[in-house]
């Protein structure tokens, strides 16, 4: 039994102009545990799928299933968003961004804040605002209000890229520890093959007009096992890069 | 020099400038009014319109002392207050509606375009009529001519809220009203103070119009039975006051502002 099963879904945009046919039968599924990545040039709906797996809105057809349940029928289903940006809400301290969500869900619980900040690797700074805070230790905050509420599944939609690298890096090793950990699924869109490979367990390739599924990577053993910056040394993360590369530039022609 | 010697000359150097701006600032408000004296007393102006800041001065000593100002005063002020209370409370409100319902938002678009528009003072003698000749009448003056522009500006507001911050509460499976709470209402508390600032001058123009029309109190009235009986010396004094009070409204809106925007 599959963890999450992504059935023949399709997505159109609809504009006063066109009907823009964003995705066009996605089948996959992923395992419990695992950590994935969407690739793929702009435009071939990666994120679209990100959203729709998210439950955000709903696919024109197709269904997503977490654990057999229907993403959109199940409302106590809690999924884990993190986007490019830490969007913590600048009126409200560290700990009321983390507790955020469970204060929606009405499990508030405000313990979970300092340890949680511990966890992401942060000194207690429960009482201070987004805005004292560097880019990369947001982005961090932001990882411990999206694990705050214990979700089944994990979507990275690039949360690393708005950072420097040094930060990037780090962040990297952090959550690729902390999934492991928790035994997390995930999910990560990237425009960052380097990034894709070394986090991940298997790669899906999309291509662009309409989006479709081009073709999916399995990483290595090898490199599964190190942690993202040590799989950046290794020697078959540079032969699965070029191979990949060489794809996504047919893609793009 | 060490750092620490930079530091206090440059903090020196603040205290400075803000002393000198002060003390311009003095010095102008000195220069008018000794100025209008002057001119006043040596008929360069004709002291019968213009006044002389000595004369208002023993106008308003003799009105405190025989009570009548601090009636009328506390008239207008309770009406200013209160319209610019119920203006903005409403124009969040109706926001806050328009918010909730997209569709609705459509279709009320072009009659809150028309009736922004609108001179709301030229609806005076219609409410007089309708509600009386009484407090009732002005405060909602105060409040009309507030109203809509509060709520086209801070509907812009909640629309220009980042869609991403939604997006975050939207995982956390949020409802509507717990995304307005969560999001909207807050993001928009600076455009809302900024309207705030708007609307004190707003009501004070309300209520000294409904005033004018109607009322026996207040100093819209004064102002209007100064310029009836041609004694312009009340009219300047009420004027006076006037700018005193808004600019304490004006004030407090500002310390309502420390209090409420934390974040920046």
């Amino acid at each position: 039994m599959n963890f999450l099963n992504v059935s023949k879904v399709h997505h159109t945009y609809f504009s006063k102009e066109a009907a823009t046919e964003a995705l066009q039968d996605i089948n996959l599924s992923i395992n419990k545990g695992e950590f994935v990545s969407f690739i793929g040039p702009s435009g071939c709906g990666k994120t679209t799928l990100l959203s729709i797996i998210a439950g955000l809105f709903q696919p024109t057809l197709g269904t997503v299933k977490i654990e057999g349940q229907d993403v959109f029928e199940n409302d106590d289903l809690s999924i884990g968003y993190m986007l490019q940006q830490d969007y913590l809400f600048p009126w409200k301290t560290i700990e009321e961004n983390i507790t955020l969500g469970l204060k929606l869900l009405k499990k508030e619980n405000h313990s979970i804040a300092s340890k949680l900040l511990k966890d992401v690797g942060l000194p207690p700074v429960e009482k201070k605002y987004p805005r004292e805070l560097s880019g990369g230790m947001r982005q961090r905050v932001a990882l411990a209000r999206t694990l705050a509420v214990n979700p089944k599944i994990l979507l990275l939609d690039e949360p690393f890229s708005a950072l420097d690298y040094q930060s990037k890096l780090k962040l990297e090793d952090l959550v690729s520890e902390m999934l492991k950990e928790y035994n997390k699924t995930a999910i990560l869109v990237t425009h960052d093959l380097g990034e894709a490979i070394a986090m991940s367990d298997r790669i899906f390739l999309f291509s662009p007009r309409p989006g479709r599924l081009y073709k999916t990577f399995e990483v290595p053993e090898e490199i599964r096992n190190l942690t993202p910056f040590e799989a950046r040394g290794h020697s078959s993360y540079s032969s699965l890069f070029q191979l990949i590369w060489k794809e996504l530039e047919s893609l793009e022609q | 020099m060490n750092n620490n010697k930079l530091h206090q000359q440059f903090i020196a150097s603040l205290v400075k400038e803000k002393r000198w701006v002060r003390f311009y600032q003095l010095l102008i408000l000195i220069a008018f009014f000794s100025l209008w004296e002057i001119a006043s007393s040596n008929r360069w102006i004709d002291p019968l319109i213009f006044s002389s800041p000595s004369k208002v001065y023993t106008l308003f000593i003799d009105n405190i002392a025989d009570g009548t100002l601090f009636t009328h005063i506390s008239y207008t002020l309770f009406e200013t207050v209160l319209g610019f209370i119920i203006g903005t409370l409403l124009g969040t409100i109706l926001a806050a509606i328009l918010w909730w319902s997209p569709f609705l938002s459509k279709v009320l678009d072009p009659y809150l375009v028309i009736l922004n528009a609108m001179p709301k003072v030229a609806l005076g003698p219609i409410l007089i009529v309708a509600m009386g000749p009484g407090m009732g009448s002005i405060i909602t003056m105060g409040a009309i001519i507030s109203v809509i522009i509060s709520t086209i500006v801070i509907y812009t507001s909640f629309k220009n809220v980042d869609a991403n911050y939604l997006k975050v509460l939207q995982t956390f499976n949020a409802t509507r009203l717990q995304m307005f709470k969560e999001a909207i209402l807050p993001a928009s508390f600076p455009t809302i103070i900024s309207t705030l600032k708007v609307n004190v001058g707003l009501s004070w123009v309300g209520v000294i119009v409904g005033e004018f029309l109607v009322s026996s109190k207040g100093l819209g009235y004064l102002i209007i039975y100064g310029f009836q009986v041609f004694n312009f010396n009340l009219v300047l004094m009420s004027l006076l006051i006037i700018a005193v009070f808004a600019t304490i409204m004006y004030q407090l809106v500002e310390l309502l502002e420390k209090k409420l925007i934390k974040n920046e």
